[in-house]
C-alpha cells in the first residue's frame, strides 16, 4: 500500500527533540499566566515572540491556528471524504446548497486524484495558499484510504502545503502513525463534551466495530476515543485544536470542563464555535428550536476558557471544499468542470517569493501596532469597548462598509487592541444600492460596537449608524487596524476624560444564523 | 430477502460502501445501490445489517419485500 510506504518514509523526530517540544507547549500557558503585559492579543493571537519558536514555526502561515496568520494566508478544503461514522444533532447529511455556508456541507465531491489536481491549480493561482485540509463533509478517518491518497498525491506533487485535517475523533486513536508517517502536523478534533449524559444530547448514534451504539453508551465511546486520539497525537509532537459547538443550556457551562480536560491532554488551541441552527437547515436542533448563543454569551464563555489556554476566535465555520482566506471564499472559481480544463505550472519558487513579501508586510504591521501601542503607556482607563473593522485581508482597513461580507471585532482597552471574534453579515450594497433591511441586520450584527472601520462609507449608512450609536469611522482608510485601533481607542479616551463624551456601554449582538443568501 | 436503498434518499456519502462483506453495494447513476444478488442482510456477519447500521438518513436502507427472504448456507 502506497500509504504504508510513506509511513516507513516519514521522519519522526528522535525523543530528545520531541520531548523538549512537547516541554514547550506544556509551559506555554497563553496570555492568561504570563499577564496582562500589554501584548495586542494573545492564545490564538499569539504573535512571534509570545510563543516557542518551535511553535511559532508550526504556526505561522497556518491561518486556522494563528489569528495573526489569518490575515495574511488561505487555506483550502478538499471534499474527498463524504462518509460519516457519527451523527450530530447540529448536522443534517442531506442538506446541501449553494449559499450555505456550513461545516460538514458541501456541494461537490472529488476523487483523491482530481483532488490533487485542484490543489496545484489552487495553489498557483492563490500563492499565499499554504495549507490543505480535509474536513468532509463527513469525517475524513471514515474516509481512510481517500484521505490517505489525497495526501500522499500533494505531498509528492507540492511538498511545501501544510497537510491537516479535522475529526469527530471516533477512528482516531487507529489512525495515529499513518497521520504522524504523512507528517500531518495539524489535527483538529471536534470535541462537544467530555460527559456522556450531556453527549447523549448532541449525538444520536456512532457506528463502530460494525454497531451502531446509541444513547450514554454511544457519547462515552466517543469522548474515550476522542481524548484517548488528543493525547496519542500530542504524545507525538502534532499539535491539536479542538473545536467545540457551544450550544446553550446543553453543553455551555459544560465547555469549561471541556477546556480543562483537552488542555491537560496537551491540546494547543481551543476553538469555541456557536451553534448554528435553523429549521430550514432540517437538523434536529434546527427543528427543535434549539437557538444558538448570542455575540456577548460566546465571548464571555471564550473570555472564562482564555485563562485556561489558547482561545481562536477567527474561526469562520467554513464549508468543507472552502477555498481562500478565512472569510472568503473562492470555490466556485475552482469547480471540477474548471480544474481539470486548467493547464497548471506548479512554481514553488515564485510561491515562496510571493509569501515573503506577505512577511514583510506582516513585520510592518506588527512594528506599526508597536509604535501606536507605546502611545498609549500611561495612560489608565478601565475602559474596555468594541469596534467592528471592514478588512479583506493583510490586516488593513481596506473594505467598504457597504461590500464587507463579515465585520471582524477587536476589543479596545488600554492593554491594547485584541482580536475577539467576527460577525458575517449580508452584503449591504448589491451593484450600487442601498438596502435597508440589509442594514438593519448589519447593525444587529455589530451592536455591541461603539464604531466601525471602514475603508469608505456612503451618507445614508452614516447616519443610520450614528442613530443607532455606532461610530463610523473612514479617517483610517487602508492602514493598519490594530494600529488604526489604538490611535482611535486614545482619543476616546480623551474625549471621555474632557467630558466632551460620556462613555455608554452597549448592548448585546446577533450571531448571525441564516445562509449567506447574497451572491458574492 | 434483500436490502435496497432509496435512492430519493441517499446521500450518496458512501459510507454503506465499504461496510457491506458481500461487497454488493456500488455507485450508479449518482446514488448507490444494493446488488440482491449478493446481499445476505449481514445474517451470519453482523448482528444488524451494517448499511441501515451506518447509513445517515433513517430508513434509507430498507428490506425489500419483493424478494424471498435469504437462507443462509446450512
Amino acid at each position: 500500500m502506497d500509504a504504508s510506504v510513506q509511513h516507513d518514509q516519514a521522519t519522526i523526530p528522535d525523543g530528545d527533540k520531541l520531548s523538549s517540544v512537547m516541554q514547550t507547549i506544556a509551559e506555554h500557558k497563553g496570555c492568561g499566566t504570563s499577564g496582562g503585559s500589554g501584548k495586542a492579543s494573545c492564545g490564538s493571537g499569539a504573535g512571534e515572540n509570545d510563543l516557542p519558536p518551535e511553535i511559532w514555526e508550526k504556526v505561522k502561515n497556518h491561518p486556522c491556528y494563528s489569528e495573526e496568520a489569518h490575515h495574511h494566508y488561505a487555506r483550502m478544503h478538499v471534499a474527498v471524504a463524504p462518509a460519516c461514522n457519527i451523527q450530530c444533532n447540529y448536522c443534517n447529511r442531506k442538506y446541501d446548497c449553494a449559499n450555505e455556508s456550513r461545516p460538514g456541507v458541501v456541494s461537490e465531491k472529488l476523487s483523491p486524484e482530481q483532488a490533487a489536481k485542484k490543489v496545484l491549480a489552487v495553489a498557483s493561482t492563490i500563492p499565499q495558499m499554504t495549507v490543505l485540509g480535509i474536513a468532509g463533509p463527513g469525517d475524513p478517518l471514515a474516509n481512510p484510504e481517500k484521505t490517505f491518497k489525497t495526501f500522499e498525491l500533494i505531498a509528492r506533487t507540492a511538498p511545501d502545503i501544510k497537510l491537516c485535517l479535522s475529526t469527530n475523533g471516533l477512528a482516531l486513536p487507529d489512525h495515529v502513525d499513518t497521520i504522524a508517517g504523512f507528517n500531518v502536523d495539524h489535527v483538529t478534533i471536534t470535541i462537544n463534551m467530555v460527559d456522556p449524559e450531556i453527549g447523549a444530547k448532541i449525538y444520536p448514534w456512532v457506528f463502530w466495530k460494525h454497531k451502531r451504539y446509541t444513547g450514554v453508551e454511544a457519547a462515552k465511546l466517543l469522548t474515550d476515543r476522542q481524548l484517548q486520539g488528543l493525547e496519542m497525537l500530542t504524545e507525538r509532537g502534532i499539535l491539536c485544536k479542538v473545536n467545540s459547538v457551544m450550544i446553550p443550556g446543553v453543553n455551555d457551562k459544560h465547555l469549561v470542563e471541556v477546556n480543562k480536560a483537552v488542555k491537560s491532554r496537551g491540546a494547543f488551541l481551543h476553538n469555541i464555535m456557536p451553534l448554528i441552527s435553523s429549521p430550514e437547515h432540517g437538523t434536529v436542533f434546527g427543528l427543535t428550536g434549539q437557538r444558538g448563543p448570542t455575540a456577548q454569551e460566546l465571548k464571555a464563555l471564550q473570555d472564562e476558557c482564555e485563562g485556561e489556554m489558547n482561545m481562536m476566535r477567527h474561526c469562520r465555520q467554513c464549508r468543507a471544499d472552502a477555498v481562500g482566506l478565512l472569510g472568503e471564499d473562492r470555490s466556485a472559481e475552482f469547480t471540477t468542470d474548471k480544474i481539470m480544463a486548467m493547464e497548471v505550472n506548479y512554481d514553488i519558487d515564485s510561491r515562496k517569493a510571493y509569501q515573503e513579501a506577505v512577511e514583510s508586510e506582516r513585520v510592518a504591521k506588527v512594528v506599526a501596532r508597536q509604535e501606536e501601542l507605546a502611545s498609549l503607556a500611561g495612560q489608565s482607563s478601565d475602559i474596555k469597548l468594541l469596534v467592528a473593522v471592514a478588512t479583506k485581508g493583510s490586516g488593513l482597513i481596506n473594505e467598504h462598509f457597504g461590500h464587507a461580507k463579515e465585520f471582524q471585532v477587536y476589543e479596545l482597552s488600554t492593554a491594547g487592541a485584541k482580536f475577539v471574534g467576527h460577525r458575517r453579515v449580508d452584503l449591504y450594497c448589491q451593484g450600487g444600492y442601498g438596502d435597508e433591511d440589509s442594514l438593519e441586520t448589519v447593525i444587529r450584527a455589530i451592536n455591541d460596537c461603539h464604531a466601525v472601520f471602514v475603508a469608505k462609507i456612503g451618507g445614508c449608512p452614516k447616519s443610520d449608524l450614528q442613530a443607532a450609536g455606532i461610530e463610523p469611522v473612514d479617517q483610517f482608510a487602508h492602514e493598519f487596524i490594530e494600529k488604526s485601533a489604538i490611535a482611535w481607542f486614545k482619543s476616546y479616551l480623551d474625549k471621555v476624560n474632557s467630558g466632551e463624551i460620556e462613555h455608554i456601554v452597549r448592548g448585546d449582538a446577533e450571531i448571525r444564523q441564516g445562509a449567506l443568501t447574497s451572491a458574492a | 430477502m434483500t436490502l435496497k436503498i432509496i435512492a430519493s434518499q441517499c446521500t450518496s456519502c458512501s459510507a454503506c460502501e465499504p461496510e457491506c462483506p458481500n461487497v454488493a453495494i456500488s455507485e450508479k447513476n449518482g446514488t448507490f445501490v444494493i446488488d440482491p444478488k449478493k446481499c445476505t442482510e449481514c445474517l451470519g456477519h453482523f448482528d444488524e445489517p451494517q448499511c441501515a447500521a451506518v447509513c445517515p438518513v433513517d430508513n434509507t436502507c430498507v428490506i425489500d419485500n419483493s424478494y424471498p427472504r435469504y437462507q443462509p448456507p446450512a
